[in-house]
């Protein structure tokens, strides 16, 4: 079996402006994330031969991905939408890799953006999200979002003792690189007291354990590692790619503490031929911040149950062993929904690089895990990446 | 606002019907004895086709739980527990506990189901503290 490892690098990544965007819808703004990155990789729309993009929740669309080529008047031999989120984000970069690796398509462009901000109601936000419920056994019991993530966070404080300081400490330096970041949504420097004592939401997670609702998009190109080096930009090479896939409903998850990032790092890692000590920075998916704490345990960055004193030990932030999520992540830079992992991916690319601003470059960054994941701790797919195929 | 009713279909009709007599069921494997909730067309352990119904004794312990405070809508007031069952007889569940507030609750509590009118044909199956 061929490996995908250092076969496909990422030429071209750009994100649109992110919080608050009235005044342009989802396809638009999906529209203008793919120019950016275009811009980005130094190539026009004519050499794009593959697209991939996501369906968006405030305009969506039944064939998503040929609106979008019709709309930028592309013509690619490799088409695809995808309807759902987090995890689900990375696992196309999986698919694109493969399809890259096996001639379908040269190079291809993955965009998305949602204004679930601007573009739905509060409730309307809510309800949608909430759909991953199941329909008979869960949903009528009027769990939100929130509440589904409650129920990993309270079964991991009951087993390994996890407090809500060690929640906070997520939601603190993630602040503290948005901090440092001019493009996020909350840039309001945050203390583990003022999440602690922000509102309650749903037991343990108060209002600032809680993701952002955004608006933004988000795209990247990819293109076979030959190629790559033809391109303006310094290629990011992938170099690991993994899986797993557990539940969709946490009902009936085989462990509310334990996740399919078990599977997928491993799988990432074993490609890379790479261990967790080898990674300069991560980030991981934090819709709320009890799944960072479970991705550093199932990544192998501390061992299972010490995610909590990992993160709060300051470990997490820049400066730290492992800095996570240095744009400010979907705590404190933006979550439009489906989109979100996308600006981890995008800045990721930034700081291998070597092109983030100082204050905020991890320095010598040459590897990174990328984490995603999608349902209720559901579907779980890990990226490494890497500024050199060694 | 009404509150989320379920939508029964063929498969899970029994396990309604069940509810309404006041009783909880789950779904079993006649080929091996597999006990599952949500009801499906096979079994997840044998891949058997034929499955039946048994009435569980509707206890249970409490493995995860949470005190919603900011309602999913108007229909559900605030705060409200939404928990994660397991019951004695293995598979797992999501419900409410009714007759908390979340004061004291912890993980590995005892409950008991009970059952509420949602509408004229759903009776839900809750949970109460033991």
């Amino acid at each position: 079996m061929t490996t995908l490892r250092g076969k496909v690098a990422i030429v071209g990544a750009a994100d649109t402006e992110v919080g608050i965007v009235p005044n342009i819808g989802a396809t638009d703004l999906c529209v203008r994330a793919a120019l950016s990155a275009m811009r980005d990789a130094g190539i026009n729309k004519d050499q794009i031969d593959g697209l991939i993009t996501c369906d968006s929740m405030a305009e969506p669309i039944m064939y998503h991905a040929e609106a979008i080529a019709e709309y930028l008047q592309i013509f690619p031999r490799y088409c695809m939408s995808v309807g759902t989120g987090g995890g689900t984000t990375f696992s196309i970069m999986h698919h694109a890799a493969s399809a890259i690796a096996t001639g379908m398509a040269d190079t291809i462009l993955i965009a998305m953006a949602d204004s679930l901000r601007s573009g739905l109601t509060r409730e309307q936000a809510m309800l949608m999200q909430s759909s991953t419920g199941h329909p008979q056994f869960e949903q009528p019991y009027g769990p939100t979002v929130p509440a589904y993530y409650a129920l990993i966070g309270q079964a991991h404080a009951a087993k390994y003792g996890t407090t809500a300081e060690h929640l906070a400490s997520v939601a603190v330096a993630c602040r503290k690189h948005a901090a440092l970041n001019p493009t996020a949504q909350m840039r309001e420097p945050i203390t583990v007291e003022d999440v602690i004592t922000s509102r309650m939401i749903a037991d343990p997670l108060h209002l600032l354990d809680c993701s952002l609702v955004s608006d933004g998009g988000s795209a990247v190109i990819l293109t076979s590692a030959e190629r790559a080096k033809d391109f303006a930009q310094r290629p990011v090479y992938m170099l690991g790619v993994g899986e797993g896939h557990g539940h969709e409903h946490i009902s009936q998850a085989q462990s509310l503490t334990t996740s399919a990032a078990v599977e997928s790092g491993q799988r990432a890692y074993q490609m890379a031929g790479l261990t967790a000590a080898d990674m300069d920075f991560a980030q991981l998916y934090d819709c709320f911040t009890p799944t960072v704490i479970v991705e550093l345990e199932d990544l192998g960055f501390c061992a299972k149950g010490e995610g909590g004193p990992f993160a709060a030990s300051g470990a997490i932030e820049l400066g730290g062993s492992l800095p996570i999520n240095t744009h400010g992540g979907m705590l404190s830079h933006c979550h439009p929904g489906n989109p979100g992992s996308m600006f981890a991916l995008t800045e990721s690319v930034f700081q291998l690089r070597g092109s983030v601003a100082p204050e905020r470059q991890v320095k010598g960054a040459e590897v990174a895990m990328v984490h995603a994941q999608g349902g209720i701790m559901s579907s779980h797919t890990s990226l490494i990446l890497g500024n050199e195929v060694n | 606002m009404e509150k989320i009713l379920p939508p029964i279909n063929a498969i899970s009709q029994p396990y309604w019907d069940g509810c309404q007599q006041g009783v909880l069921r789950v779904q079993r494997c006649i080929t091996c004895g597999h006990l599952q909730l949500y009801p499906r067309i096979f079994c997840t352990q044998c891949a058997g086709e034929d499955l039946d119904w048994i009435d569980v004794s509707g206890k249970g312990t409490i493995a995860s739980y949470t005190v919603v405070t900011r309602g999913i809508s108007k229909a559900y007031s605030a705060p409200y527990v939404v928990s994660l069952i397991d019951l004695d007889e293995g598979p797992r569940m999501m419900s409410s506990i009714v007759d908390s507030d979340g004061t004291g609750l912890e993980v590995g509590m005892s409950v008991e189901v009970a059952f509420e009118p949602w509408s004229e044909t759903i009776m839900m199956p809750v949970f109460k503290l033991l």
